[in-house]
């Protein structure tokens, strides 16, 4: 009796699970399917019949397609900077004893557990303390804050399951602190620093609320698209999310595959 | 020179967190005192009345935000627990799966998704519109700048992040511990209730912080969702800091929101009891 009441237990579960993921998806279909609607004016809330000419007209709107530029010139730039100096902290961390370590590991849970509204208000009183222009530059500044801890705690958690013998093997080989490096510890690691990578450029293109209070005058993809709220958010917008939503799932499945094929 | 190699290795990075962020930190502290305006400039006046000025004019949108945030928290609670119980315990082979699909709205800019809501539910939505031309609700009826939207909006937005740390403490609950605890003649419920709920508290206490300091501090769902009577305490620092420029306004507020989500944090983590669930929340 109970292992069968256990067994419809499970089996609604089931169809719970699936009514959730339902729900979590169900704005991502709205959002690809609006950009295949014929509407006629600017506001596209309501079907009009099927067309592919927001895709032709992906970038008509001019400062819409500056925005998405911005955002992933900043989303590389910022991507770069994290990851070479997170990396570094993830190894200095991982590796070494030092001083000042549990302060540092402070620092880094600090950045994580600020609230992003905070963190944007603080920058901000800074940036005006000091007379500091707002633009692409801070914006740069604020995104590799925030993605910082991120890597930093990836490639650490990378770090600490390396075996440390390699490196002190290589040296005994001959082998200089920058060649021990690159040949031995940096392909050991390189799965966490490309993970690292991916999480910061994904924090970086998606920043809304840091990215509003230091951009000045320059505008990302985020902050475009609130801007427009009141007036209607042209089709292009579904589109390019559409294109950005493929691009992921597709990097993000070929990951998968190719981590299996390694195992 | 390999002694110097960690505090070279860690420079860059203490550079960057305490120029941009425990200097601002503390340049927002100043400047939550200070008195003056954005034309003449402010000036440090020791000011404390800043605070109780702030509270007094905006402690509603304060605490609404903290009651949207504990609801949206409790509600995706409610919501993700038995998700992450069933692909935990049930889900098999297809674990990974499951665990992508419940991922994939993240591929989608979260600022799209919320907005994606607001066509979803706007009143002549495709929806709305379509049960309205059915007759099934009154040509009065909205959901757009209602608590619920913003609270359902806010629980949508974060439920993964609620969902992954509750899956990942109850994927490492051995199952014979439970087949253990039903030959001791416990039933399902008591089962659940004596093993596996407090095995997985730790997955519990991580979710709650990933979810209700960033939903409370949120903006976007109130600005989106939300109407006039929606307004969250993220909404007014952002007005204050960008359309009014009352900066000291702003940074008192700001600094009352963190005191507040951190004192809520730690009376959490004393009434679970413990130091034990901060480390396993840290591990």
């Amino acid at each position: 009796m109970r292992s069968r009441g256990g067994r419809l237990g499970d089996r609604l579960l089931h169809v719970y699970t699936w009514l959730v993921i339902l729900w979590l998806s169900s704005p991502i279909a709205v959002m690809i399917m609006f950009g295949f609607n014929d509407t006629p004016s600017k506001s596209n809330t309501s079907w009009h019949g099927f067309t592919l000419k927001w895709y032709q007209q992906l970038f008509e709107i001019s400062d819409l397609t500056t925005a998405l530029r911005n955002s992933i010139y900043i989303a590389l730039i910022s991507t770069v900077i994290t990851v070479v100096i997170g990396t570094m902290l993830g190894l200095a961390l991982g590796r070494h004893r030092f001083r000042g370590q549990g302060a540092t590991n402070f620092l880094v849970f600090a950045a994580i557990s600020t609230p992003e509204l905070v963190m944007g208000a603080s920058l901000l009183s800074l940036f005006v303390s000091a007379n500091l222009p707002r633009d692409a530059i801070t914006i740069t500044i604020a995104h590799v804050l925030f993605s910082l801890s991120f890597v930093t705690v990836t490639v650490r958690a990378r770090v600490v399951t390396l075996d440390p013998s390699m490196e002190e093997a290589a040296r005994d080989l001959g082998a200089t602190t920058w060649g021990t490096f690159r040949q031995v510890t940096l392909p050991a690691i390189l799965p966490g620093v490309l993970a690292g990578a991916m999480l910061a450029f994904a924090l970086s293109i998606d920043d809304y609320v840091v990215t509003s209070f230091v951009n000045g005058s320059t505008l990302t993809f985020p902050l475009w698209i609130v801007g427009s709220v009141k007036t209607g958010i042209p089709p292009q917008v579904n589109v390019m999310g559409t294109l950005i939503f493929g691009l992921g799932v597709l990097i993000a499945i070929g990951n998968a595959v190719a981590a299996r094929r390694r195992t | 020179m390999r002694r110097l190699t960690p505090y070279l290795l860690a420079l860059p990075s203490w550079m960057w967190l305490s120029i941009f962020l425990v200097v601002p930190l503390a340049a927002m502290a100043s400047v939550s005192l200070q008195t003056g305006n954005a034309i003449d400039g402010f000036a440090m006046t020791f000011s404390f009345s800043n605070y109780a000025d702030a509270l007094s004019t905006y402690s509603p949108q304060l605490f609404r935000s903290l009651g949207y945030g504990a609801l949206a928290t409790v509600a995706m609670l409610l919501i993700g627990y038995p998700v992450a119980y069933w692909i935990a315990f049930k889900g098999g082979r297809r674990k990974s799966v499951y665990l992508f699909l419940l991922l994939l709205p993240f591929f989608v800019s979260f600022v799209l998704r919320t907005i994606s809501w607001g066509f979803l539910l706007s009143d002549d939505g495709i929806l709305l519109g379509t049960l309205k031309s059915w007759g099934l609700l009154p040509a009065g009826f909205h959901v757009l700048a209602t608590t619920f939207a913003v609270v359902a909006g806010l629980t949508y937005n974060w439920l993964p992040f609620m969902i992954l740390p509750i899956y990942v403490s109850l994927e490492r609950v051995d199952p014979r511990t439970v087949e253990a605890a039903q030959d001791l003649y416990a039933s399902r419920a008591a089962a659940f209730r004596r093993v596996v709920l407090p095995l997985s508290l730790p997955g519990v206490f991580a979710g709650v912080l990933m979810t209700f300091v960033p939903a409370t501090a949120d903006p976007v769902n109130a600005q989106v969702l939300g109407g006039t009577g929606n307004t969250m305490i993220g909404n007014i620092i952002q007005t204050e800091y960008l359309t009014n420029l009352d900066y000291p306004t702003a940074s008192a507020l700001s600094f009352t929101l963190m005191a507040m989500l951190l004192v809520g944090i730690f009376v959490y983590a004393k009434a679970l009891g413990t130091e034990n669930v901060l480390e396993a929340a840290a591990r």
